[in-house]
């Protein structure tokens, strides 16, 4: 992967998910050193970088719930040689399509309508200033090509780890649990 | 009732027939009926009353050509008339023809030698319009009985087997096994209670042959099962009738009855040792139970799926006794084989499809009906000439045989003679006679979106592949007819096709990927028309690496 | 008792007439995946995981409903028959809510274990999404329909170790359900006996015990293999 004798470029991006996996991400504690002096880590929710840049490999971590969400996964599929569905939520669409069987508006009512004492308006893009949600969650494969899934909600720091040791070796990482 | 007063009833009817001046046979098929033909019947009826003429007027089973209802039949001349009303069938009556002019009467005239019902060869439903359903003394003037009374008298069981055999006649449920090796299976049985049951669970869309025999001809089906419990060793009997059949339920009843009063069914058959008798089980409105296996555990009054086989039921089936099960068109063949003998009729049709084959024939076309022809007839025959082709000049694109369980068949494949091996050749099936006429305004998508929407609906969920992969090639089905999916989802609809095809429990799931199949086989773009290449399917930009060098 | 002798994926096997090959298989160390079947259960041959190439027959077989035959040539892991595996692993985590990581087998799943033995890393599939509820009437025992497979273990168990046919199936296709009695919630449920059976034998979490929480949930059907046996030899039955 490091043909140029540049280090691959890494980068990771957080959809529709509750930010488990990249904390299970910095659980990998001291090995971050490690992986750090193999990777050049070029943007994350984690770096201050407002545009998506090329790259080798994203980790994308979640589904896909909004329309802002496709807009990044188009992004993120057009600059990176390799994504990686990071996560449950990125692979199966896990906790957040749980919404699918309700359906959009009912999730709203329950979310803004019917349970909210201070009723301070229902973000469902109509105002533009928050995207519209999906009529359904999707997990990415629906909507790009996925070279990699790493399962897990989260996926744990050890898998991780040997994920991208695996995909840095040059070697296919195989699954380990699904769901 | 011993033969010989079979037979002194069949002469006395025969004697009182010839007195008469006419046979008019009004059509009290469902089809006829639902456009009035109860009033005809009665019109005419009440039209005799006027008169000094001896006129007989009946209903009889389904004349065939049921797009021209309310039909009735003229027996002196031959004569059909159509599309009448209660007035102007009176004046069919002698002696009425004041009633219209006749000008009018002449337009509703149709004539016997008219392609529809010239072409046909009629074995199944030769009693439709001859007969009226209702009374067992016409099915016994046409014969009817004969060739039990014959069977119980002068045969063996081996011999009526034998007869069977020669036949060549195979299941005309849509599988096309060999009717008498079935019934050579369950008759080797040792077992002393084994059943005959006769699946009339007819459940494919646009399919009534099964229920116009039964509306149209009910001894007949009883007389076939008596026969095949005599020659199998099986003395009860049951008919699995489609809930949806009132119709057929309600005259299977009567005839049962008349034949249980005649003592032609029951402990004595016609004066002999044989006893047998017959008893209607109504289904609930399951495709599945007219799978065998399922159907015999609706009638044994569990859930209706069906279980894997072996055991097949000729060895362990109702109520885990041998159980012999064949549809209602292939015991209908069973009297006029055992009363004419195999010989004749294994010279009708072809090497090895045996027989006529009756076709329900719907869709984009002129003579929408009922239509018997020898086997081997081709397709082009019964779609053209028959039934008058596409209405309106319209340009016909495919012929779709055997329902849900089938497949679409080109037109340029037409000329295909109907034969169980040819069909299934052609990616289709004989399935037990739903033939649907599509024009090229039909998008086949839509015709294999709907007959898989049909099968999801009607799967009984027992295995994975059929439950679940029916639910998914709809839902890419549908897709592709929104416009909606990717190259990537027709190859997946491919691989989920064959799962189902090899992997399903029960027919019904081996057999639902077949209209896709075909539909693609021969109608592969209009699939590959539909599809939209998904923008971000593939990473289109030059890798990262690349950029940097 | 006759003696067949076979050949599965190249070894030389024998087995009782009328045993199965998914049992002959098991014996000579081949364990078929399978969701359905479970060892002193009928077979009902439902889940079509455990299929087999025999050669010679067109059709698969699925090998728990397949009695052995002499001169038989299986094969049980080609290609052909681990895509139709990953498949069928494919539909069943389309067809329900299979959420894993809010499930209570989590790690202790034969469904999930299935997807990791047989290459499941995603799914090619719509995922349904269906609405199906969760019947939480009983005092110690969860029914989430979610997560239910319609592999029938449960049913199965309730009806012939049981004896009590509590549970049984309703409606059809994807509108299949599992229901108590004639459809009354568990917990009002006049023939269940809370013996637990058919919690034990669930493949997935869809039976649970009340009060186990995420990945909590571990099966135990030892029992299975006592009872039967018992019945079988009879063993309680006091000699005299």
């Amino acid at each position: 992967m490091d043909s140029q004798g540049l280090k691959p470029r890494l980068a990771t991006i957080w959809l529709g998910g509750c930010s488990g996996c990249h904390m299970s991400f910095l659980d990998m504690d001291e090995r971050l050193i490690d992986l750090a002096l193999r990777v050049d880590l070029c943007s994350s929710p984690l770096v201050d970088v407002k545009e998506f840049p090329n790259v080798d490999v994203t980790l994308v971590e979640g589904a896909v719930a909004n329309e802002a969400h496709v807009h990044e996964l188009e992004i993120v599929r057009a600059r990176s040689r390799i994504v990686v569905a990071f996560g449950d939520c990125a692979v199966t669409g896990n906790v957040t399509a749980m919404r699918n069987a309700f359906g959009v508006e009912d999730v709203l009512t329950r979310a803004y309508r019917s349970t909210s004492a201070v009723v301070v308006g229902v973000p469902d893009g109509a105002d533009g200033m928050v995207p519209r949600l999906l009529p359904r969650v999707r997990p990415l494969h629906e909507l790009v090509k996925v070279d990699y899934f790493l399962q897990g909600c989260p996926p744990s720091a050890d898998e991780i780890y040997t994920f991208l040791n695996e995909l840095l070796e040059g070697r296919t990482p195989t699954i380990r649990r699904f769901g | 009732m011993t033969p010989e007063e079979l037979h002194q009833r069949r002469d006395k009817e025969r004697a009182k027939r010839s007195t008469e001046e006419d046979h008019l046979l009004c059509c009290t098929a469902a089809g006829c009926l639902s456009c009035g033909s109860e009033d005809v019947l009665h019109s005419l009826r009440d039209a005799v009353k006027t008169t000094e003429a001896n006129v007989r007027v009946s209903g009889t089973g389904c004349l065939g050509l049921c797009s021209k209802g309310p039909l009735v039949k003229r027996e002196s001349d031959g004569a059909f008339f159509g599309g009448l009303s209660p007035e102007s069938a009176a004046a069919l009556v002698p002696g009425r023809a004041d009633l219209v002019d006749r000008q009018t009467l002449a337009e509703h005239r149709i004539e016997p030698t008219t392609p529809f019902f010239a072409l046909q060869q009629r074995i199944v439903l030769e009693n439709a319009g001859r007969t009226d359903p209702e009374r067992i003394e016409d099915y016994i003037l046409a014969d009817g009985y004969e060739a039990l009374s014959k069977a119980v008298t002068e045969m063996t069981p081996e011999e009526v087997l034998s007869e069977v055999k020669k036949s060549g006649l195979r299941g005309r449920g849509g599988a096309g096994y060999p009717t008498a090796l079935k019934w050579e299976l369950v008759a080797k049985q040792a077992a002393t209670t084994k059943y005959i049951v006769c699946n009339a669970d007819e459940g494919d869309p646009g399919a009534f042959m099964d229920r116009s025999v039964l509306e149209g001809d009910p001894h007949r089906v009883l007389e076939g099962m008596a026969l095949a419990g005599y020659a199998a060793g099986a003395s009860q009997g049951y008919i699995y009738v489609r809930g949806e059949y009132a119709l057929a339920v309600q005259r299977l009843e009567k005839a049962i009855r008349q034949a249980e009063r005649e003592r032609i069914l029951g402990n004595r058959v016609l004066d002999s040792a044989f006893a047998f008798q017959v008893d209607i089980r109504v289904g609930a409105g399951a495709f599945v139970c007219g799978e065998e296996t399922a159907l015999l555990a609706s009638i044994e009054g569990r859930r209706g799926e069906p279980r894997t086989r072996p055991p097949y039921p000729p060895e362990r089936g109702l109520f885990g006794k041998p159980t012999l099960i064949n549809n209602v068109e292939t015991f209908a063949n069973i009297p006029p084989i055992i009363r004419k003998g195999g010989d004749w009729f294994s010279s009708i049709g072809t090497e090895r499809s045996k027989g006529t084959k009756v076709f329900a024939v719907a869709g984009k076309i002129v003579h929408t009906g009922l239509v018997e022809v020898p086997m081997g007839t081709s397709l082009r025959t019964i779609v053209q000439d028959i039934c008058g082709g596409v209405p309106g000049g319209g340009k016909l694109k495919a012929v779709l045989t055997g329902g849900p369980s089938g497949g679409a068949i080109p037109e340029s494949l037409l000329d295909l003679p109907v034969d169980y091996e040819s069909l299934s050749k052609a990616g289709s099936m004989m399935g037990s006679g739903g033939l649907i006429v599509m024009d090229d305004e039909t998008s086949m998508v839509d015709v294999a979106r709907y007959f898989m929407e049909f099968c999801m609906d009607e799967s009984c969920g027992k295995c994975i592949p059929c439950r679940a992969g029916t639910v998914q090639m709809h839902d890419i089905l549908a897709r592709i007819s929104r416009r909606e999916a990717e190259p990537s989802d027709l190859e997946m609809l491919a691989k989920l096709a064959t799962l189902l095809k090899e992997t399903s429990l029960c027919g019904l799931g081996q057999t639902a990927p077949n209209p896709v199949v075909s539909a693609l086989r021969y109608f592969r773009e209009e699939f590959d028309e539909k599809l939209v290449k998904h923008p971000l399917a593939e990473n289109t930009s030059r890798t990262a690496s690349e950029r940097r060098e | 008792m006759s003696v067949k002798t076979l050949k599965i994926d190249g070894e030389m096997v024998t087995g009782r007439a009328g045993e199965t090959l998914f049992n002959v298989a098991w014996d000579a160390g081949i364990s078929l995946p399978r969701l359905c079947h479970v060892g002193g259960l009928s077979d009902v041959g439902a889940c079509r995981l455990c299929v087999v190439e025999v050669e010679g027959q067109s059709k698969l077989a699925a090998a728990c409903v397949t009695p052995v035959e002499e001169g038989m040539v299986v094969h049980t892991n080609t290609e052909r028959l681990r895509e139709h595996r990953r498949l069928l692993i494919e539909l069943l985590f389309a067809e329900g809510n299979h959420v894993c990581s809010v499930c209570v087998s989590n790690g202790h799943c034969e469904l999930q274990d299935l997807a990791v033995q047989l290459g499941v890393d995603h799914v090619r599939l719509r995922y349904q999404h269906p609405k199906r509820g969760v019947d939480a009437t009983h005092a110690r025992f969860g029914l989430d329909h979610n997560r239910c497979i319609f592999c029938t273990r449960c049913v199965r168990v309730c009806d012939e170790v049981e004896g009590a046919h509590t549970l049984d199936v309703s409606g059809r296709g994807a509108s299949l359900k599992i229901i108590c009695d004639l459809g009354e919630p568990w917990g009002q449920s006049e023939t269940c006996t809370s013996c637990g059976k058919c919690v034990q034998v669930c493949p997935t979490g869809a039976l649970y015990l009340d009060g186990a929480s995420v990945g909590e949930m571990e099966k135990n059907r030892r029992f299975l293999q006592y009872i039967v046996t018992a019945r079988e030899k009879r063993e309680w039955i006091r000699k005299g």
